[in-house]
């Protein structure tokens, strides 16, 4: 069994590439960097991967909306060919800005959730925040967590706030299992803000599609692959003998793809 | 009425050559930019206003299909769930339904957004398979419906006060009377037809001389007038426009810090000892700073004032570059842009050092008045600083976070002499081989600039920025706005990295930014020992109609100048090219020492590089300082400075203390700033679970390593009211405390300089300046902190006449005092040692480590800092924190609000003399185990308690037994909620 390769998209105002490439080798992953604008012109070389990673950052200065003109790139130039991707059992990994564009392309949460019935918009305080926060693991079903785990990670985004249009729409992605993160409390309960930062419906942080292998969340793991990134760090006498929040999803990942 | 998307128009497949598409919040969408704004009016004081729904407008030209138009709407320009949106024919037509105002940008703007929204519409055309000739220009207003506005005066008056920044904008009011017509095409440009234009003066005298450096804004004194009159009159020709400007460009203030590096004459109180001297420089930096540095004569130097930046080593294989610059000037006239340009042009800076340095972290410190300042005693032309707030947190927020640059340490220092001459300093950290640390420009190298296009934005920053501000500057500067585009600086960023570490080696052989003075500077520095012939025509335009001077001088911002060797020039275009940015070859650096710039095949200008660089005649200045005479004057500056009341009980004290300006939280902008992005992050600049204010950042610049860097400033300027020299000392101190206290490695550490000056034409506020030269020197030798790279900005003055001064109860001439910022970088072996600010665990015991350098001198002091050093690194100290504003007891209050757990202190005034709220030099409050500190024998102050109280007891002060939670709520309220601010 060879190594597991991950694809990662450069673009214009995408600013997270190389942490998130740190996290995929610490993770054990072969991580290759690659602009958009080479995968249009050669779509195939999707074929060499296991998972397409879209970074955090500002893509095309997150002008007109957060993620819409990469959004409108996937969806033109490369929709089929991430769909396919996915179809062969390829898994795509969205971390904020890249959360932001697979959901306004359509790829999240997916299959007959077009993009009329969820987005990601401006956080409740109509401010960039930047603060840690703890998530819950809401599924069984995808590729990148392990259900029920809390973790903790910083977000740092000004348009966050995953919101649905539509009665019961956020109700019918939960009972899918499409609904991966919530935003909880100290005490793993739902809470209000700073708790939930940007004022998300039902505490989403993170969704995934109807196989778990297509992942978007708003958090960083990627900021989160060392304990020396903690914030309380330095109040801990003792090194926690698990691996940090973060890279436990780039890990996990990691282990789905390898075993097949 | 209910909106239905795009229903406004009758269904028809005509072509229209405008078109406008606006975009509304859903209803059950949150507006928060309506509500932002909202808020804003009401806080300059109108109070009827009780909604405001904002939108977006797109005005599209070219010549849409109505089809395409309502694509566009559904599938790019609104999002289905949380907006609505509705189509309009021609550019001025709207629904009227009550009072609004719309903000269009000025003619000539550059809008990222605009330029974005054009290219996706073309690809959604072209992927449609309608001809993208259908769109031809995009512009992007915004607009407001306004409900219980008084009436369309009290509107005009909240579009230019709130809505709009009338240096870039125009607001358009609609209602209640007035009905300002919408334009309705596009601006177009002016055009005016080539001619060389050549400025007659060989024949002007003296006063001639005066008026054309005022008139023509080159602001050059008699004496450089002079010279460049001769210089002509010996080649028998006048200068052209361009050469002219050329000249006060290179001359001035901002690019040669002429008066800092003059031959100066000190007659005054000797330095940190009585007496009186006479001491002679013969350039007073050099003579200073610099030979402070020369004299250290550290190895891990590896380049100290050459470049762009300051770098110094991090391991074998990288150097760490460090640069800290100051936008004041624009910042007052428009804090967001001109924040936002000051880091995006550090930010350049770290990355035209060497061979080029990739940006790690920022920093940012401003010097304000306060914000909670009375608007109606505000001079005509100033700013309230609670827009000044807003507006400069808003640009490094917006432009460090879209870079993908964490700002990690910074400041915000109030006091109310700096209304008029806001100071705004931005630092940027970078990382960078040490094989690219320095770099040549070799004869017969193409000039290629490369990044943004170059448009009339930002003409005369570096002229304009050396001269003090007057009430009609904002008027007749508005066009030394600069406005920025960070997504256009990240993709110059990553094709510059890329071109650097291309397989084959670095693909240029020399580079540096586009800053002040534009392509004039960053050409004229570069051929500066061999020459250049540039052909202006072929620089690209953000829209037709620049005159060739207005090129070469324009400070459009996200431009670099790079020189590539003939062999490497196509590989270069082509990779430049991939990576979204634009370049064009502007000429060859020649070798014959002669600058040349041509325009349409004509020779706008000739310039011998060797006069240009080195004909600027030296002047021997005349300086002097009596603390006496000093005292007397700083009294009449300053009004209600230190004014916490020394008087009532400690714990009211201490509350108080809690609350001031310069105490208090700043967690509101902080949160604001995009502090981890990169991931490197190790101490954060908030700190602990009760949030408390780190005292210097630290990161990790290889992820692949546990070796780190801190970050670390210092700032007193209050103490410039006593003396210049000690200000400058305890500047120096208060940057090493803020490093030595996470960990830092006081025998691996730079410093940085910035002096933000008020007027310099007196003797007196020369011998203030050299003072503080002085002093930052003495400190830097004592405590083996060599400087690295500084800058200055002179004149921060504001002059008002008469009757403004009268009516604002203001002084006629607003200075600021002088300021010195000093910027620490250290470098620390392993980041795993490092300690942060918030108390740990009750039963440790609290430990004083205090030996002021003010009364214990220098040596003892230096002395001090490596023992706390020491101590640190020994892995004893639990935490540790600076005594800065606020003293002692705000200290220890702080470290218990960080680790909200409580403290107990007793205080000796025998073995602390200082007052208890006093900012106290070489003073650090450390946690230890009581074993610990045992050993180390320093006092023992007291202890971390249990329950969330603080108590303090001082034998002359009184004694305080305040809740932890009642001190971090006077702590945050000043700055802390989005109310104020």
């Amino acid at each position: 069994m060879g190594n597991v390769r991950v694809l990662v998209l450069r673009a214009a105002g995408i600013n997270c590439e190389e942490e998130i490439v740190h996290g995929w080798c610490l993770a054990g992953a072969e991580a290759t960097l690659l602009h958009v604008t080479k995968l249009a012109e050669k779509p195939a070389l999707l074929n060499d991967y296991q998972i397409l990673t879209i970074p955090g950052g500002f893509s095309y200065g997150d002008d007109i909306a957060a993620g819409t003109i990469l959004a409108q790139r996937l969806t033109l130039e490369l929709e089929d060919s991430i769909r396919q991707f996915v179809d062969r059992g390829g898994g795509v990994l969205g971390v904020c800005n890249g959360f932001q564009v697979l959901v306004k392309a359509g790829l999240l949460p997916g299959g007959k959730w077009d993009r009329d019935r969820v987005t990601i918009t401006h956080n409740d305080s109509a401010k960039f925040e930047a603060r840690w926060v703890r998530l819950r693991v809401c599924t069984a079903r995808c590729a990148f967590l392990r259900n029920g785990e809390i973790l903790e990670m910083p977000v740092e985004h000004g348009e966050g706030k995953v919101m649905t249009a539509g009665e019961g729409t956020a109700a019918a992605l939960d009972s899918q299992g499409r609904i991966a993160l919530r935003y909880v409390d100290a005490n793993g309960w739902h809470g209000q803000y700073p708790a939930n930062p940007n004022g998300s419906v039902d505490g989403i942080a993170g969704l995934c599609d109807a196989t778990g292998r297509v992942f978007g969340l708003m958090p960083h793991p990627d900021r989160h692959l060392d304990h020396t990134q903690h914030p309380l760090w330095t109040r801990r006498r003792l090194k926690p003998k698990e691996p940090p929040d973060g890279l436990k999803v780039f890990i996990q990942a990691v282990e789905y793809w390898r075993r097949g | 009425m209910s909106i239905e998307n795009g229903s406004s128009v009758s269904e028809d497949q005509a072509r229209l050559r405008y078109w406008s598409i606006e975009v509304f919040p859903a209803g059950e969408a949150v507006d928060g930019h309506g509500n932002e704004m909202l808020a804003d009016i009401r806080r300059t004081g109108v109070t009827g206003v009780f909604q405001v729904c904002s939108s977006r407008v797109y005005m599209l030209e070219g010549g849409l299909r109505e089809r395409d138009v309502r694509g566009l709407g559904g599938d790019l320009l609104a999002d289905p769930v949380s907006e609505r949106w509705r189509v309009f024919r021609g550019l001025a037509e709207r629904e009227i339904e009550g009072p609004s105002v719309e903000v269009h940008p000025l003619p000539g703007v550059m809008s990222p957004v605009a330029q974005s929204t054009l290219s996706a519409v073309r690809r959604w055309l072209r992927f449609r398979g309608s001809p993208e000739s259908h769109i031809g220009a995009v512009k992007v207003a915004r607009r407001y419906r306004i409900q219980g506005a008084a009436g369309a005066e009290e509107l005009e008056r909240i579009a230019g006060k709130v809505l709009a920044n009338v240096c870039i904008e125009q607001g358009y009011v609609q209602g209640l009377g007035r009905n300002d017509s919408l334009p309705t095409t596009l601006p177009v440009p002016p055009q005016r037809p080539f001619c060389v234009r050549h400025v007659s003066l060989s024949t002007l005298d003296e006063d001639g001389l005066r008026r054309l450096s005022r008139e023509g804004h080159l602001f050059l004194s008699l004496e450089e007038m002079e010279a460049i009159r001769n210089h002509y009159r010996a080649l028998k020709r006048d200068p052209t426009d361009l050469e002219l400007e050329t000249f006060a460009q290179t001359w001035s203030e901002h690019c040669v810090h002429k008066t800092l590096k003059s031959a100066m004459v000190y007659r005054g109180d000797d330095f940190g000892r009585s007496g009186r001297v006479e001491v002679r420089f013969e350039n007073l930096l050099k003579d200073t700073i610099v030979a402070a540095t020369q004299e250290l004569n550290r190895a891990w130097c590896l380049s100290v004032f050459v470049d762009n930046a300051g770098v110094i080593a991090f391991d074998d294989e990288f150097g760490v570059a460090f640069k800290v610059e100051t936008h004041n000037h624009p910042s007052a006239i428009e804090p967001y842009g001109g924040a936002a340009t000051g880091v995006g042009g550090c930010i350049r800076d770290v990355m035209g050092c060497g061979l080029g340095a990739k940006p790690i972290a920022s920093t940012d410190v401003f010097c304000l008045a306060p914000p909670e300042f009375d608007s109606r005693r505000i001079p005509h032309d100033v700013l309230h600083p609670r827009r000044v707030l807003k507006g400069v947190v808003g640009g490094v927020r917006d432009y460090g976070n879209r870079m993908g640059i964490p700002t990690v340490n910074g400041a915000i220092y109030f006091d109310e002499r700096y209304l008029a001459n806001p100071l705004v300093f931005c630092g940027c950290v970078g990382l960078i081989p040490r094989k690219f640390v320095s770099k040549q420009v070799h004869a017969g190298d193409r000039i290629v600039v490369a990044g943004g296009r170059t448009g009339r934005d930002g003409l005369h920053g570096a002229t304009f920025s050396s001269a003090e501000l007057t009430s009609s500057h904002a008027d007749e500067f508005a066009h030394a706005v600069q406005i920025g585009n960070a997504i256009e600086e990240k993709k110059l960023l990553d094709a510059l990295l890329r071109a650097r570490d291309d397989e084959g080696g670095c693909l240029f052989s020399s580079v540096t930014d586009c800053g002040a003075g534009g392509l004039s500077s960053a050409i004229g520095e570069m051929a500066e020992k061999i020459g250049a012939m540039v052909e202006l025509e072929k620089v690209p335009l953000k829209y037709s109609g620049l005159r060739y001077d207005e090129i070469w001088i324009s400070e459009a911002q996200e431009r670099m100048v790079f020189a590539v060797a003939p062999g490497r020039l196509q590989r270069f275009l082509e990779l430049f090219e991939a990576e979204e940015v634009e370049t064009a070859v502007l000429g060859t650096f020649t070798g014959d020492g002669v600058l040349e710039i041509r325009f349409q095949g004509q020779v706008v200008g000739k310039m011998d590089v060797e006069f240009l660089h080195g004909g600027r005649p030296r002047r021997e200045l005349q300086a002097t300082w009596n603390a006496k005479t000093w005292h007397a004057e700083q009294k009449i500056r300053t009004r209600d400075n230190n004014g916490a009341a020394r008087d009532g009980d400690l714990a009211a004290r201490l509350l108080e203390a809690m609350a001031d300006l310069n105490v208090a939280s700043k967690e509101w902008a902080i949160r604001q700033y995009d502090h981890e992005v990169q991931s490197r992050s190790v101490i954060k600049p908030i700190v602990g679970p009760g949030a408390g204010p780190g005292d210097a950042a630290v990161l990790r610049p290889r992820l692949d390593s546990y070796r780190g860097i801190a970050v670390g400033c210092g700032l007193c300027p209050s103490k410039a009211d006593d003396d210049p020299y000690w200000m400058a000392i305890e500047a120096v101190d208060e940057a090493l405390r803020n490093v030595t206290c996470v960990g830092g490695d006081p025998d691996h550490t730079a410093i940085l300089d910035n002096f933000c000056w008020p007027k310099v034409d007196t003797a007196e506020s020369l011998g203030a300046l050299v003072r503080a030269c002085r002093g930052a020197a003495d400190a830097a030798v004592a405590y083996g902190l060599p400087f690295i790279s500084g800058k200055d900005s002179l004149n921060n003055e504001f002059v008002m006449d008469e009757a403004e001064a009268a009516r604002t109860g203001l002084p006629q001439q607003l200075a600021i005092p002088p300021t010195l910022l000093i910027s620490a970088i250290s470098v620390l072996s392993d980041v795993r040692r490092c300690v942060s600010m918030d108390l740990k665990e009750a039963g440790n015991v609290i430990v004083l480590a205090s030996a002021p350098v003010r009364e214990a001198g220098l040596l003892t002091a230096n002395a001090m800092h490596r023992r706390v050093a020491e101590l640190i690194a020994s892995g004893k100290v639990r935490s540790a924190h600076d005594v800065s504003d606020g003293g002692l007891a705000v200290a220890v209050a702080e470290m218990c609000i960080a680790g909200e757990i409580g403290a107990s202190i007793l205080v000796d005034p025998v073995m602390y003399t200082w007052d208890l709220f006093e900012n106290a030099p070489t003073t650090y409050v450390l946690e230890m185990d009581s074993v610990a500190a045992k050993e180390v024998g320093w006092p023992i102050i007291g202890r971390a308690e249990e329950d969330r109280r603080f108590r303090v007891w001082h034998p002359t002060a009184g004694k305080a037994d305040v809740a932890v939670d009642d001190l971090a709520a006077a702590w945050r309220r000043p700055l802390g909620a989005p109310a104020g601010t």
